[in-house]
């Protein structure tokens, strides 16, 4: 029923449903970490290669809104894991544990992911973004204040992750039509039942956006 | 005695004004800290071992394997050798480690040896129930069955089911806590709906005094509810806490955990038959209702049958609590109420179709078996008007092609007055005003509507008010059940606020040169009534006070509310939807409201509220629904892949009408959270019957259960 999709696909405007079953292949490499990138197919007894750390922790850095940092994690600890027990980046919420509510969403070099399905040591050398850098600058990015002005949040639980949903899709798609705006948040669900000030606030956002011809100026650092 | 009402409408700056959420750019910008955020130093995880068979019994539990995993701090057994087993997800044992990580493989190696024992699961078959279906005596109005016999009367008989749903919150129960043992003292995190009384509930499970508990929320991310007790892991994470030297404990419920054991909506089947005559005059109504709770669980009140036409001459009811081997249920928005509006509502669309009646009208015909005939009767024709009923609805079954499309009604009822609150307003000498509740905000805008009514008594801006609620150290507020919340805290607020200001007249009145009662507080001034040139500012009045504050408590008191709040509203729903007949696809178009209120404290909030309790009954109607395995015992779709709910494409489009005459503003506040729910599910499964000319008589109106209605292969029940 739902139109959920990965919300790491880029929106295709003239496909009802913007997905295609190659993106998803594509992306789910990306998302599902050791699973997709062979890791599994190794011999057990095989030489590790070169810099393999673990079983426990090991100190990785990571670039997070554009400040390298430094974090103590397992093979497998998750980026929400990591940003949230380990590092006090809380803004992300851990909801559903297997990608499909997008409460935990970042952008991950420029695409939108679920960080609770993205493994730590796989996110080494990306630019991660989470919310906190919305607000980071001297500007909130506009779409923090288009949530709040149009009462899209209730609980606000799931809140980071539809704004980080939203600015993904602006982004990607800055003058986004109504049906665009739907079909973007597809991949992130609420409980309250914000979702009528969700769509407002986008469609506002944009507006905004628009108005001040800062595409993709959303914090000091991304 | 000052006067505790509130300002009249027309000299409101405040009350009433759609005024933004004080914490929405908070929740927006990822600032604003959950319980579930909170880490003190030192914080270790905690994970919890739950039955994974739905009936046995604990042969023995062997911890010595997990004492000895890395990272192991402490662990409990809450069901050990002996101990019945009632549900799929009851607790046998809580572990705390250094990460989370290292808890859950330190829990993977606890040993548990079960004798199964046979269970139940499924409730939708009365006669499997046996010795577990507990009924209630029957009740009987007037002479139902010469009722149903009577020369002419047209009768409708059928089944009708609305399965158990969960409550779904996205912060799943859970707390940090930290026992220090040597002071015994509790510093207590939790998510609650109960912010006042959730420390004394703790204290009780560990037999300490209720004042070594100090309870800190500032957010929670949704209850609905179920959020009201410290629960199990509440007292298990502080016994760890304690057993590890007192470091603060963190456990969160995982999603599968959360949906199976902290709390779901009692399901009900009901084979139900009515009568009316010709002209529409409903003379009759039976039914034998079942539902499950869970083991131990709660019932349903099927004396509120038939929902809202309840003063049908002609009544028998029967009714039967039938426990299984599923965790409790927990209050649901609206406990009760959605249920059995659908039940009644179908079966009445049903015996409308059956009469070739417009089922508005037959609704009409009724409204004298209602206690508030006029407020539905001017409702629905108001929802008529919204979807333009008269345009787009046609007699059940008459439309065709693929895609089919259809409209339905409902009626709806709730309380909604202000519960037992507490409030504590203090007035410095240097200008600042502080409000002190043991209340709590769960995202419906209490924080904003504490401040907007404090503002207002005061004169002042809302920035000018510093708000504290979320601590037990607060003035007691009730917990945040039944709609009660916003009535409560908007009386206390009030009072407490009039009190202060009248103590502060008292103290700049000789200055003014009036007596007290000549003064009013406005535009940040203290000033004589309607003088604006005798005045002093807001900051020189409370410098007045020389060096001692206003400290004045108001209190609600549910029993003398004193006109600033009650409770009782109407709702009426309605809803336009399009069913695809080749995949069983419904598709909301539109729902439209019509709600009676009281005083409306914040119409955007209040809108919000309408909006949600709106989608929780589309996602209840479409999609949301506990699957039980007979054979395992075991919760199928505990998660949210295949437990379902909307996504922002899925709710069509919803318009929402509070009529706010002085007539109702003159009630009081009234509480909107659940009125708003209760409607919807009857609205759209009616709408769902109209467009395809069969009902679906279990919900929810997934494709499969569209197209075995369609193919007449619904599955019987009783």
């Amino acid at each position: 029923m739902s139109s959920k999709h990965k919300p790491e696909q880029e929106l295709q405007p003239t496909a009802s449903s913007g997905f295609s079953r190659r993106g998803f292949l594509g992306t789910a490499s990306a998302t599902a970490g050791a699973v997709g990138s062979g890791l599994l197919e190794q011999p057990a007894d095989a030489a590790p290669p070169a810099g393999l750390v673990g079983p426990g922790e090991a100190e990785i850095s990571l670039t997070i809104n554009g400040k390298p940092t430094k974090v103590k994690v397992e093979p497998r600890t998750t980026l929400l894991d990591a940003c949230r027990e380990r590092l006090e980046i809380t803004g992300a919420k851990r909801v559903c544990d297997r990608g499909t509510c997008g409460a935990c969403t970042m952008i991950v070099n420029g695409k939108t992911v679920y960080s609770c399905t993205t493994l730590a040591v796989d996110s080494v050398g990306k630019k991660i973004e989470t919310i906190e850098n919305l607000t980071a600058g001297a500007k909130p990015h506009p779409i923090v204040p288009a949530f709040a002005n149009n009462d899209a949040l209730q609980c606000g639980y799931c809140t980071p992750g539809m704004v980080m949903a939203s600015k993904g899709l602006l982004d990607r798609t800055p003058n986004p039509t109504y049906e665009q705006a739907k079909a973007g948040l597809g991949g992130n669900l609420c409980r309250c039942g914000t979702y009528v000030g969700i769509r407002k606030a986008i469609l506002e956002a944009a507006k905004e956006l628009r108005a001040s011809g800062a595409r993709k100026s959303g914090g000091s650092n991304a | 005695m000052p006067s505790y009402s509130y300002p009249p409408m027309e000299n409101r700056r405040l009350i009433g004004k759609r005024i933004t959420r004080l914490d929405g750019i908070q929740k927006a910008s990822g600032k604003a800290k959950y319980n579930s955020d909170v880490r003190p130093a030192g914080t270790i995880h905690a994970v919890g071992l739950f039955s994974p068979h739905a009936h046995a019994r604990v042969k023995s539990v062997d911890t010595s394997a997990a004492e000895k995993a890395p990272g192991f701090a402490a662990v409990t057994v809450v069901a050990p050798a002996g101990t019945e087993l009632n549900w799929a997800g009851q607790e046998i044992a809580f572990l705390a480690a250094q990460t989370e990580e290292q808890a859950r493989e330190a829990l993977s190696l606890i040993k548990v040896e079960y004798e199964i024992l046979p269970h139940l699961v499924r409730e939708e078959s009365l006669s499997k129930a046996g010795v577990r279906g507990k009924p209630a005596g029957e009740q009987v109005t007037g002479d139902p069955d010469a009722a149903f016999s009577a020369a002419g009367a047209v009768t409708h008989e059928a089944e009708y089911g609305i399965p158990v749903i969960t409550h779904c919150c996205l912060e799943p129960h859970g707390q940090t806590v930290a026992w220090d043992g040597a002071a015994n003292k509790i510093e207590f995190w939790p998510s609650t709906q109960n912010v006042s009384a959730v420390g004394g509930d703790l204290a009780k499970q560990l037999e300490l005094p209720a004042t070594s508990i100090h309870v800190h929320q500032d957010h929670i991310g949704g209850g609905f509810g179920s959020k009201f007790q410290s629960d199990n892991w509440g007292r298990e994470s502080a016994k760890l806490s304690k057993m590890a030297g007192g470091k603060p404990v963190k456990f969160y419920l995982d999603r599968r955990e959360e949906l199976t054991i902290a709390g779901v909506r009692p399901s009900v089947f009901a084979k139900i038959k009515l009568a009316a005559k010709p002209d529409g005059e409903m003379t009759a109504w039976d039914s034998t209702t079942w539902m499950t709770g869970g083991f131990g669980g709660g019932g349903l009140n099927a004396d509120l049958l038939p929902y809202v036409f309840r003063n049908v001459a002609n009544r028998r009811i029967n009714h039967t609590a039938v426990s299984t081997n599923n965790g409790a249920s927990r209050a649901w928005r609206a406990p009760n109420h959605p249920q059995v509006c659908y039940i009644t509502q179908a079966a009445m669309e049903d015996l409308a179709a059956k009469l070739k009646m417009d089922p508005v009208d037959f609704f009409l015909k009724n409204l004298d078996k209602t206690v508030r005939a006029d407020v539905y009767k001017a409702q629905i024709t108001k929802a008529a008007d919204m979807i333009a009923w008269k345009t787009n609805w046609k007699p059940r079954g008459s439309s065709t092609g693929t895609v089919r499309r259809g409209l339905g009604l409902a009626i709806g009822t709730w309380g909604g007055a202000g519960h037992a609150s507490q409030c504590r307003a203090t007035i410095h000498p240097d200008g600042t005003a502080l409000i002190e509740i043991g209340s709590q905000d769960l995202g419906t805008g209490t924080r904003t509507i504490i401040t907007q009514v404090a503002a207002e008594t005061f004169g002042l801006a809302m920035n000018a008010i510093t708000l504290k609620l979320g601590d037990n150290n607060y003035p007691p507020s009730g917990a945040s059940g039944g709609s009660t919340t916003v009535g409560g805290v908007s009386a206390s607020t009030r009072k407490a606020t009039v009190n202060a200001l009248e103590k502060l007249f008292a103290a700049v009145a000789p200055t003014l040169g009036v007596p007290p009662e000549q003064l009013e507080a406005v535009d940040s001034k203290i000033q004589v009534k309607g003088n604006a040139a005798k005045s002093l500012t807001w900051k020189a009045a409370c410098a007045k006070l020389g060096v001692s504050p206003i400290v004045e408590t108001g209190a609600n008191d549910p029993r003398n509310p004193g006109g600033l709040t009650t409770g009782g509203v109407g709702g009426c729903q309605m809803a336009d939807v399009s069913v695809d007949t080749e995949t069983g696809i419904v598709k909301i178009n539109k729902v439209v409201a019509v709600q009676d209120v009281g005083m409306v404290v914040n119409p955007k909030t209040a809108d919000s509220q309408m909006y949600g309790g709106i989608i929780m009954g589309i996602c209840a109607a479409l999609m949301e629904e506990r699957v039980m395995d007979e054979m395992t015992g075991r919760f199928l779709n505990a998660d949210m892949e295949f437990y379902k709910l909307a996504g922002a494409g899925d709710i069509g489009e919803i318009e929402v009408l509070m009529e706010v005459t002085p007539e109702h503003d003159k009630r009081g506040v009234i509480g909107v959270g659940e009125p708003s729910t209760v409607p919807t599910i009857a609205a759209i499964a009616n709408a769902v019957t109209n467009a395809i000319g069969i009902r679906v008589p279990v919900l929810p109106l997934t494709p499969k259960n569209v197209l075995n209605a369609l193919h007449n292969t619904s599955r019987r029940f009783a």
